[in-house]
């Protein structure tokens, strides 16, 4: 019997074929039963398709401002000294978002800001889950001094409201893009280790845990083979919602002027930015701020059908 | 009254406190550059730098450093300002009263709509109002704190007099005066406080409206209300009570953003001011009087919780 075939929890993949065609439709694979349980709520979907377009959005971005020179969104930056020079135009149809202060397209800026907010939220999530994720795990698997350890450590991080510490990690740091993802990345660590700790604890009393110790297998083994594998479930629908408090998190760094620093555009330094013209010019931080409230929805959405469909306990009818 | 589980708590605060303050100040330690050189600007002589750095006790090795400053602490005194004319724990104390007022203004708000909210969606399941809550709900949570107190700036405080955008009134002074303007600020703080609230309520009272002992009380031909007042309510507000106590760290986080939305003298205001100004003192100390707030206000919900259900164990 190999380490594979003991993976038989949930989540889990077995390595036998015989078992897979007998499980066929009646039992599918983690992603079709995921998949499955997700189309059962349209909310859910609609979710999946605001982020799938935003991060479409930002990975256009993306491509567009590190080898194409921004030449598909232009007027990101305006010089005052361009003959087009037009600050503080309403939304027309050569700029339906209208203008800001030193003419810059609203529009152009907002798509712009996709990229920067979906470029932090995703990092940072991703360092907090590669971060706090194996030691939630190995916590809960080890435990003794080893989960003591990493769990009061876990208890004095969350002693800090998330948005203080960033703002005292980004402080330390300096504002620049790499340190907001750092330091949203370091905030989040606890959350996804509390979690991968307490799936872990249950897990390591599954009959398939006992089964790969009883063959001999390292703990290491165990722990990424057997263990990691079955924390998946409820980690990624931690790693939606996050996303989404991520997004919050970077607008609100940047709108205290404590994140990505101009020229490069980002939603909360938008919104800060047009606070000054609030009734002579409010489109410049309603778009950017609607743009932060869909995106954040969107995640937010997704998160609650993606716990709907992998963790049967939690089911629609008891959240909304 | 569980004491020993009251003692057990008291205790495993202390190490978490310690250890905020040690990450508290490594974080602060840990930024580039001098503060002293930060402080005195380009003009400075290599003299005015030491007797600075000797005042400060800048010269002394780290932990000599964490030792004095947590010594200060004990005895009140969290250093002085770089910036400022004035020590830390003054600039607190004047800041301190107007975050409290405007997080305790927000939460009551929040209490006050979510709760109502929560129990009639999950009692009329399924209904309009359980439909128009679970929207509402789920845009309070999604909807960025700074730009919806822009748009209640631009709806409500342009448009009516009686709602300032902001500026702070303390209670002792004008107690009418205060509560004007702190409704848009604690309105906005409060929005997804509230979102949450309701959601842990609903949850809360559906699980609660399932179990045995209200159907033993249905059977027994109580009526509805009674059943939902005396018995459901009663135990679904336990864990809302936890989550409040727990999202109350969300709300000084909340603040912070808010504060500077409506110019509001607070903690906020102070950590975004000192940080902009490099004032490492001032932002340590701010940072450690709000993280052990959050973690006092995280035991006393603890014991509160285990006054109401006896049966809440340290393990």
């Amino acid at each position: 019997m190999s380490g594979e075939s003991a993976s038989s929890g949930p989540g889990g993949e077995s390595s036998e074929p015989s078992d897979s065609t007998r499980e066929g439709a009646a039992n599918p694979t983690g992603f079709r039963r995921t998949w499955r349980g997700l189309r059962a709520h349209p909310l859910a979907i609609a979710g999946l398709v605001v982020v799938s377009l935003v991060t479409l959005v930002g990975i256009v971005t993306y491509f567009d401002d590190a080898f194409l020179e921004n030449a598909l969104i232009k007027s990101i930056y305006y010089s005052p000294f361009d003959p087009k020079f037009a600050p503080l135009q309403g939304p027309s149809v050569a700029h339906p978002f209208g203008t800001d202060t030193l003419g810059r397209d609203v529009l152009a800026r907002t798509i712009y800001g996709a990229k920067v907010s979906i470029q932090v939220a995703l990092t940072a999530v991703l360092v907090a889950a590669a971060l706090g994720s194996p030691l939630g795990v190995v916590a809960g698997y080890m435990g003794g001094y080893v989960e003591t350890v990493v769990m009061r450590t876990v208890d004095v991080m969350l002693g800090f409201p998330a948005l203080v510490l960033a703002i005292g990690l980004v402080a330390a740091l300096g504002f620049n893009l790499t340190n907001v993802i750092i330091a949203l990345g370091i905030v989040y660590v606890p959350q996804f280790a509390r979690i991968a700790r307490s799936t872990a604890l249950s897990v390591s009393n599954e009959e398939y845990v006992d089964a790969a110790k009883a063959l001999g297998y390292s703990r290491p083994h165990i722990v990424l083979r057997e263990v990691l594998p079955n924390c998946i479930s409820p980690l990624l629908v931690q790693a939606s919602l996050l996303m989404a408090f991520a997004i919050i998190a970077e607008a609100s760094l940047s709108f205290l002027g404590l994140g990505v620093q101009p020229p490069t555009p980002t939603w909360g330094q938008m919104v800060s930015d047009g606070s000054g013209y609030l009734t002579s010019a409010p489109w410049i931080s309603l778009f950017p701020g609607s743009a932060i409230f869909v995106t954040v929805l969107g995640f937010n959405l997704l998160g609650d059908g993606l716990r709907d469909a992998l963790d049967p306990r939690e089911s629609a009818d008891r959240r909304f | 009254m569980n004491y020993r589980y009251i003692a057990i708590r008291l205790l495993q605060t202390v190490p978490v406190l310690f250890g905020v303050s040690v990450v508290v100040f490594i974080i602060i330690h840990s930024a580039p550059g001098d503060p002293v050189v930060n402080m005195l600007g380009i003009d400075v002589t290599e003299e005015n730098v030491a007797e600075l750095r000797e005042i400060h006790g800048l010269n002394e090795p780290l932990y000599v450093q964490y030792v004095n400053w947590m010594g200060g602490i004990l005895q009140g005194d969290l250093g002085q300002s770089l910036t400022r004319e004035r020590s830390v724990t003054a600039l607190i104390a004047a800041r301190l009263p107007a975050t409290l007022f405007l997080a305790v203004v927000s939460m009551l708000i929040a209490i006050v709509i979510a709760i109502p909210a929560g129990i009639i969606s999950a009692v009329y399941k399924g209904s309009g109002s359980d439909y128009a809550v679970t929207v509402g709900s789920l845009t309070g949570i999604s909807i960025p704190n700074f730009w919806l107190g822009l748009i209640l700036i631009l709806l409500f405080a342009r448009t009516y007099s009686f709602l300032p955008p902001g500026n702070y009134v303390a209670p002792s002074e004008d107690p009418v005066a205060a509560l004007r303007h702190v409704a848009l600020p604690a309105v906005t703080v409060g929005t997804a406080f509230a979102a949450l609230l309701a959601r842990q309520t609903r949850s809360s009272m559906l699980d609660n409206l399932n179990q045995e002992y209200v159907k033993m009380a249905k059977s027994k031909g109580l009526s509805s209300r009674k059943i939902f007042v005396r018995h459901a309510l009663k135990q679904a507000l336990l864990p809302v009570i936890t989550v409040a106590g727990l999202q109350f760290g969300y709300l000084l986080s909340a603040t912070v953003v808010v504060e500077q939305v409506f110019a509001w003298p607070g903690m906020g205001r102070l950590i975004w001011s000192a940080v902009q100004q490099q004032d490492y003192p001032t932002v340590q100390g701010t940072v450690l009087v709000v993280a052990t707030l959050f973690v006092l206000i995280n035991l006393v919900v603890d014991l509160t919780y285990s006054y109401l259900d006896p049966r809440v164990s340290v393990s």
